[in-house]
């Protein structure tokens, strides 16, 4: 119907992502507000069984072909295009992760509608969509409304908790013609798996991770200390990585892994988005930053306002202190 | 091989941001600007591409404060052309920003055809799209996001891109070319480049600035208000000596039974 709520489920190799459930809370909360359905649109090859699982909206549209098993946006793209010309709804919650990326960002371009990036939350005010909005780094917030509809919201993961969008109900599944007038121009060739052998930092139940504010690589052997005393593990943040200070493998956050360590210490780390999206459900997180401002201490159970490079060393001694007390 | 690099200046979010009387922008005087990161990583990739398989490196940018600095910089880095079109400035919207780009691109003499239009995937102020995609769609060329290394084929007609997904996960596609790419890691950290080489930029290089027109696209979502960010949770801050603070970690570890 004209004026729904559609989610945009995202399933990755056989799989529904956790923002999937979490769109659906969201667009459950919103949809009822406004007194609108909420439909999710599941797009991929021999994925009828996922879309059983959707079950928090009132339906499901699932298009259904060979041509769409692939990540290929283009072709999900023309599908979903057709979908939203031909239905009009309201507003697409679509998903701001790795896997949905090249989808979400291109489908307003291609509707020419208006984009709504990095919402971590949508609200109903007098009847009309708010959505507020992660920029800068974490730094600023913004509340956003669009000036026409359909609108897309590009939906970060955390939205809502994710258990709150599976129900056991079966939702009504209504499968979609796919017709692709366009073969894509960029062709989806194979994926490549990460390098095995070293630490799965996803085990590990101390992580020690690394950011920005270490400055230098030389820098890292303070914090492989302090994870050899606490019996744990190094990992990094984008920038660290980026500088190839750490291999890809220990990179924690949207294009790394998501951790649940029991404890989480963020040394030199800021806190964008899109780390926090990896690490915030760690057991306990302590943070060191030179800036009381750093979005981390909004997410951290205890923060510390310093250089971590002058701290480190200090909890090294006092953890192998405290542990040689233990031994003997 | 020509490759066209697209440039944004960003607020330094390493200083203090404040928001404006209107309630809704970013006060602008005491903003400290650098080149958007994920920029300086299609800058860096474009480069590599370069001196992999020849051919010329073009920066692009919309007029913003220390702008110049960034272009020489480029151009000191290995870039041969540098561009600035006037009307941008800092807090244009993506659409407007894509817009503009569009325009150059047909205005400007020997600017278009290019082989490759690489800008970076996102940048921290993108609130009503993202650059990559938007421009692609005007151009009609295939858009990728998040690539990490570009491999063109031996007719220069098609290039194997690699990007990432999640988990560590990367996958391959393959393009063909022009396309516009979002990059999100070049194969390498963005080089460095002296301070002095820059100087001699400056010296012997040159900008061409080149005025936009005024159709620039009405935004399409409106701020209501921008703040910084309630936090609903606060951590527990730990206070005193480097010493005491450590040992207060310490304290909370033995607690939590994790010595």
């Amino acid at each position: 119907m004209a004026g729904d709520i559609w989610v945009l489920a995202e399933q990755w190799r056989g799989q529904v992502s956790e923002i999937t459930y979490e769109m659906l809370a969201l667009g459950r909360e919103v949809a009822d507000r406004l007194g609108r359905r909420l439909q999710a649109v599941l797009i991929g090859h021999e994925v009828k069984g996922l879309a059983k699982t959707l079950g928090l909206a009132d339906g499901v549209l699932c298009a259904d072909h060979p041509a769409l098993a692939g990540p290929s946006a283009e072709a999900s793209g023309q599908v979903l295009g057709q979908l939203i010309r031909s239905r009009g709804p309201m507003a697409i919650l679509a998903p701001l992760t790795n896997v949905t990326w090249d989808l979400t960002t291109s489908l307003p371009a291609q509707l020419q509608a208006p984009f709504i990036s990095f919402c971590k939350d949508a609200q109903v005010q007098d009847g009309r969509l708010q959505a507020r909005c992660v920029l800068y780094g974490g730094k600023m917030e913004a509340t956003v409304t669009a000036a026409g509809g359909p609108t897309v919201l590009g939906i970060l993961p955390g939205a809502r908790p994710a258990e709150k969008g599976r129900v056991e109900r079966t939702p009504s599944i209504e499968e979609v013609a796919v017709a692709l007038p366009e073969a894509p121009r960029a062709v989806f060739k194979n994926y490549i798996e990460p390098e095995a052998g070293d630490v799965d930092i996803t085990r590990q139940e101390v992580l020690v991770c690394v950011g920005r504010g270490i400055q230098s690589q030389d820098n890292l052997a303070l914090a492989e200390a302090l994870a050899q005393a606490l019996g744990g593990a190094v990992c990094g943040s984008r920038p660290v990585i980026d500088q190839g200070w750490l291999s890809l493998s220990r990179q924690v956050g949207k294009s790394g892994a998501i951790v649940k360590p029991r404890l989480y210490l963020a040394a030199g780390i800021s806190g964008a988005p899109e780390h926090i999206e990896g690490m915030k459900n760690a057991g306990l997180i302590i943070a060191v930053n030179t800036d009381p401002q750093a979005p981390i201490f909004n997410v951290a159970h205890y923060g510390i306002v310093a250089d971590a490079m002058d701290l480190l060393p200090l909890i090294t001694e006092e953890v192998r202190k405290a542990t040689s007390r233990k031994v003997s | 091989m020509r490759i066209l690099v697209l440039l944004k200046m960003v607020p330094d979010v390493v200083e203090e941001l404040e928001v404006a009387p209107d309630g809704r922008s970013l006060d602008l005087e005491f903003l400290r600007l650098m080149v958007n990161e994920r920029d300086d990583h299609a800058l860096e990739e474009a480069l590599l591409l370069k001196e992999r398989y020849g051919g010329s490196v073009t920066v692009l940018a919309l007029d913003a404060p220390e702008m110049d600095d960034a272009l020489f910089t480029a151009l000191a880095k290995g870039a041969d052309r540098a561009v600035k079109v006037s009307g941008g400035g800092v807090g244009l919207n993506t659409c407007a920003t894509a817009s503009l780009f569009a325009q150059a691109l047909s205005a400007v003499p020997n600017l278009w055809p290019a082989d490759l239009v690489l800008t970076g995937c996102q940048a921290i102020d993108d609130l009503d799209g993202l650059l990559a995609p938007l421009l692609a769609h005007k151009l009609k060329l295939p858009y990728l996001g998040l690539v990490t290394r570009v491999e063109v084929d031996a007719s220069g007609g098609r290039a194997t891109l690699v990007k990432e997904y999640a988990g560590g996960v990367r996958g391959e596609f393959d393009v063909s070319l022009p396309a516009v790419l979002g990059v999100q890691a070049a194969e390498r950290p963005p080089r460095y480049v002296p301070v002095a080489r820059v100087r001699a930029a400056m010296k012997s290089q040159k900008i061409e600035a080149v005025p936009s027109s005024d159709r620039v696209e009405a935004a399409t979502v409106g701020v209501l208000r921008l703040a910084k960010p309630e936090a609903t949770e606060h951590a527990e801050m730990l206070e005193g000596t480097p010493e005491e603070v450590a040992s207060k970690v310490c304290e909370v570890l033995a607690e939590r039974g994790l010595l």
